[in-house]
């Protein structure tokens, strides 16, 4: 089979084409014609020669991290708040598959990255060389696409291609393995001109049909809903703005999911909070009752549906997705709308003013909604003793709210309840590990947020034990002068574990505490960061404060509430209207609900 | 191979209970069939891996499949895949392998819908006696090939239908049968255009 990579070019125009340069420098000129300033790297025998090219320049910063997991999350990070590609740098083997997890979670969450490893010599290749492992092999099924470069005149137009590929369609993570000799060999450059993919056009616009087809279903609608997802994220701030002129236009109420929160603003009356199983009350309701469902950008998982064949049982369904494969997959579509979010969504406001015109009486659809909405789903009993996670998120809510702000997280309670108690009025303000659920993403993505914001306020609400698998890059933040703040909701417990074992589980709480914990302020000063605690909710807003006003990188260990639990809830293997809202025993989950994850 | 093909439908309320996982999926299951796809993909390293990864990644199954270079100057080589699922299922499995970047075209060639199926196989005999000269009969029966021949063996070179070569299979194995060669199912839409 032919080595050869698939890109049609045209020959370069500024006269490059006599141009030899090495691998290694080709790629660094590849990195700067794709507008990237920014990478985030990690050394190794099978990349020198990159690093090599690296220290050769000034257009193109590498930040080093101290695993290259974190170089992926920061990447990940990177590209969520300013919606371009992220790009991180590995050597073969060990580096290769450190950067597995972060792939794989890009994959999931629909982040555009390209990675780029080294490999041994092509020679060597096949022989158990000294870190050598099958880079293409291992992350064919955690990239959308990856690529061994085996000869230096293919480099370039590769490169460019990956990050068409990143960035094209349903956007993803894209790996780049390069065989060391092949950074060392002259080859020549060509730029990123007039270089399309030969078979990969993702479709785009929406058919007229489905547009129609669409507004004539919406036109009838008594109990509409509108279901964002991350999809509106990735389609940029267009699409944002489309989807807010589209529920001003219709008057529906709208939901999300954990990854399109933000696309809405949450200070609209028309928003219901988040949904699935631990999003609001009214939303889920809502979602269950409906008679028409407007999914945008959004795939149907399985945190947001609940039981499937219990999942909006009454309600007729368009689906507009980029990536055909997510249409019917869980949840069959009456009408399917294959394209850009964004571009669908435009479609539909122009069709709504110009077809429909007046919105049809949904008046008492936001009656019952208001209904819903008066039983205050999140609602905790607050203490004058304890700080409350809850309060915790609150707090930190109000006090950074008029600043301009990224938040990231973990994994855990304390994900779901910066979900449910931060309110987001802007896209790009909001990375969280949805699809994969990664523990250790928050603090790197936090560095690679504020690696393109350095003057922004960049908070990675954290978990005591999630904060612990990346802890590391607090270095990283020192080196690089990243003022991040990582803030650990400090339960003691893997707390969502702890739930989970709590309800489901007969108390047994195997091996889910946090035993032997770090005193997180010395941790902070070891690093040569700021250490903050705090216990007492009287303290908490002038401790959050400081944390703001420290021009450098904070741990603020956050005392909260050991035992409490993530409400609302709706149990596994239960439908949206089965929720529960303050207490749960276990015993509404069925057995087959115990199955699930 | 046997055929179980039942006609497409779509439900028509929006639930759906059938998961869109395939692992659980049995062969006695309701519904499901048997589907021939032919892949057409830019012929890239890596890209049958790609397309088999895919399948046992997501549990999908692969009853056949078969993978030649068609277009040397355009780089493009046909991949046909023989599987079988719910309509659902079977659904999944042509758009999830649209999502793979050097698949261009999936192309539903399955008998029922206007492809027209075949194999080849190689079969070797050996005997003696009734049970050769029986061979050689059925083999002409069936319009096999003999192209390669020794006083007590054959090779045949059959082509059909996939139960077409089945039941020659089993019509030899009383006669000595030794060994089979399969290519896996080849399709291609009936009619003069080209489909896709
Ligand atoms: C890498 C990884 N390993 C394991 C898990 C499973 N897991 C999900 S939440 C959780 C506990 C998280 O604890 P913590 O970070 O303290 O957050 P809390 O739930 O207490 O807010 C675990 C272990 C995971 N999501 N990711």
């Amino acid at each position: 089979m032919d080595g050869n990579s698939k890109m049609e070019t045209q020959a370069p125009k500024q006269g490059l084409g006599d141009q030899q340069l090495t691998g290694a420098e080709i790629v660094l000129r590849a990195l700067a014609d794709q507008g990237v300033d920014t990478i985030f790297g990690y050394p190794g025998g099978a990349v020198l020669p990159i690093y090599d090219a690296i220290y050769a320049q000034q257009q193109v910063r590498h930040i080093l991290v101290r695993h290259e997991q974190g170089a992926g999350h920061m990447a990940e990070g990177y590209a969520r708040a300013t919606g371009k590609c992220g790009v991180a740098l590995a050597t073969s083997g060990p580096g290769a598959t450190n950067m597995v997890t972060p792939l794989a979670d890009a994959l999931m969450d629909s982040i555009p990255m390209v990675v780029f490893t080294g490999q041994v010599p092509t020679h060597l290749i096949g022989s158990d060389a000294f870190q050598e492992a099958d880079t293409v092999g291992i992350t064919r099924s955690c990239t959308k696409h990856n690529y061994l470069v085996r000869d230096v005149n293919d480099l370039a137009r590769t490169i460019h291609e990956a990050f068409y590929v990143a960035t094209h369609g349903r956007p993803g993570p894209v790996l780049v393995d390069i065989p060391k000799n092949v950074q060392f060999a002259k080859g020549n450059y060509v730029g990123p001109e007039a270089i399309e993919h030969r078979t990969y056009h993702p479709r785009t616009e929406p058919q007229d049909k489905r547009i129609e087809e669409a507004l004539a279903l919406m036109a009838g609608a008594q109990r509409p809903i509108i279901y964002s997802g991350g999809g509106v994220i990735n389609s940029g701030p267009e699409a944002s703005q489309a989807l807010r002129a589209l529920a001003k236009a219709t008057g529906w109420p709208v939901t999300s999911t954990l990854m399109g929160l933000g696309a809405f603003p949450a200070s609209s009356p028309q928003w219901l909070g988040m949904v699935g199983m631990h999003g609001s009350f009214e939303s889920n309701n809502a979602m269950h009752d409906c008679d028409v469902m407007l999914c945008v950008g959004a795939r149907f998982d399985d945190r947001v549906t609940g039981r499937l064949d219990a999942f909006s049982p009454g309600s007729k369904k368009i689906h507009i997705d980029i990536d055909p494969s997510s249409i019917n997959k869980n949840v069959r579509a009456d009408i399917p709308v294959v394209a850009d979010c964004g571009k669908a969504l435009k479609a539909l406001v122009n069709g709504w003013s110009k077809k429909v015109g007046k919105s049809p009486d949904i008046k008492p659809w936001w009656k019952q909604i208001d209904e819903w909405r008066a039983r205050k789903g999140f609602a905790y009993p607050n203490s004058k003793k304890l700080i409350k996670p809850q309060y915790a998120i609150e707090r930190l809510y109000e006090l950074t709210k008029d600043r301009d702000t990224y938040i990231t997280t973990e994994v855990g309670q304390h994900q779901m309840w910066a979900a449910q108690f931060y309110h987001f009025q802007e896209p790009n303000r909001w990375m969280t590990s949805g699809g994969l659920g990664t523990m250790g993403y928050g603090l790197p993505a936090a560095i690679g947020v504020q690696a393109a914001f350095p003057k922004a306020l960049v908070i990675d609400i954290a978990g005591d034990a999630s904060v612990q698998m990346t802890m590391q890059e607090m270095s990283c933040a020192i080196q690089h002068d990243l003022p991040v703040k990582i803030f650990i909701l400090n339960n003691e417990w893997m707390g969502m574990v702890r739930q989970w074992q709590q309800l489901l589980h007969g108390e047994r709480y195997s091996h889910s505490y946090s035993d032997a914990l770090p005193d997180f302020v010395k941790l902070a000063e070891a690093y040569g960061c700021h250490g903050i605690r705090c216990e007492d909710p009287a303290n908490l807003d002038a401790a959050i404060m400081e944390m703001i006003d420290t021009p450098k990188p904070v741990l603020f260990d956050c005392r909260v509430e050991k035992a409490e639990n993530c409400f609302p809830m709706i149990p596994s293997g239960a439908a949206h209207n089965e929720m529960i809202l303050g207490k749960i025993t276990g015993e509404e989950i069925g057995e087959a609900g115990k199955m699930l994850v | 191979m046997t055929r179980a093909i039942r006609p497409r439908t779509t439900p028509k309320t929006g639930v759906r209970d059938d998961p869109a996982s395939a692992y659980d999926m049995t062969a006695s299951d309701e519904g499901i069939e048997q589907r021939t796809l032919a892949c057409i993909v830019d012929n890239e390293p890596g890209v049958l891996a790609r397309v088999v990864g895919l399948f046992s990644g997501r549990g999908y199954n692969i009853e056949s499949l078969t993978v030649a270079e068609i277009d040397r100057n355009a780089h493009q080589s046909r991949i046909t895949i023989v599987t079988s699922g719910t309509n659902h299922v079977l659904e999944q499995i042509e758009q999830q392998l649209l999502r793979l970047v050097p698949v261009a075209k999936v192309i539903d060639v399955t008998n029922s819908s206007g492809g027209i199926e075949r194999e080849l196989a190689l079969v070797k005999v050996a005997g003696k006696g009734d049970a050769r000269v029986e061979s050689l009969r059925i083999s002409e029966i069936f319009r096999a090939h003999v192209i390669d021949t020794t006083n007590e063996s054959f090779i045949f070179e059959v082509t059909g239908a996939s139960q077409k070569i089945d039941q020659f299979v089993e019509l030899m194995r009383p006669l000595g049968l030794v060994e089979v060669s399969r290519t896996g199912v080849l399709s291609i839409q009936r009619g003069k255009e080209k489909a896709g």
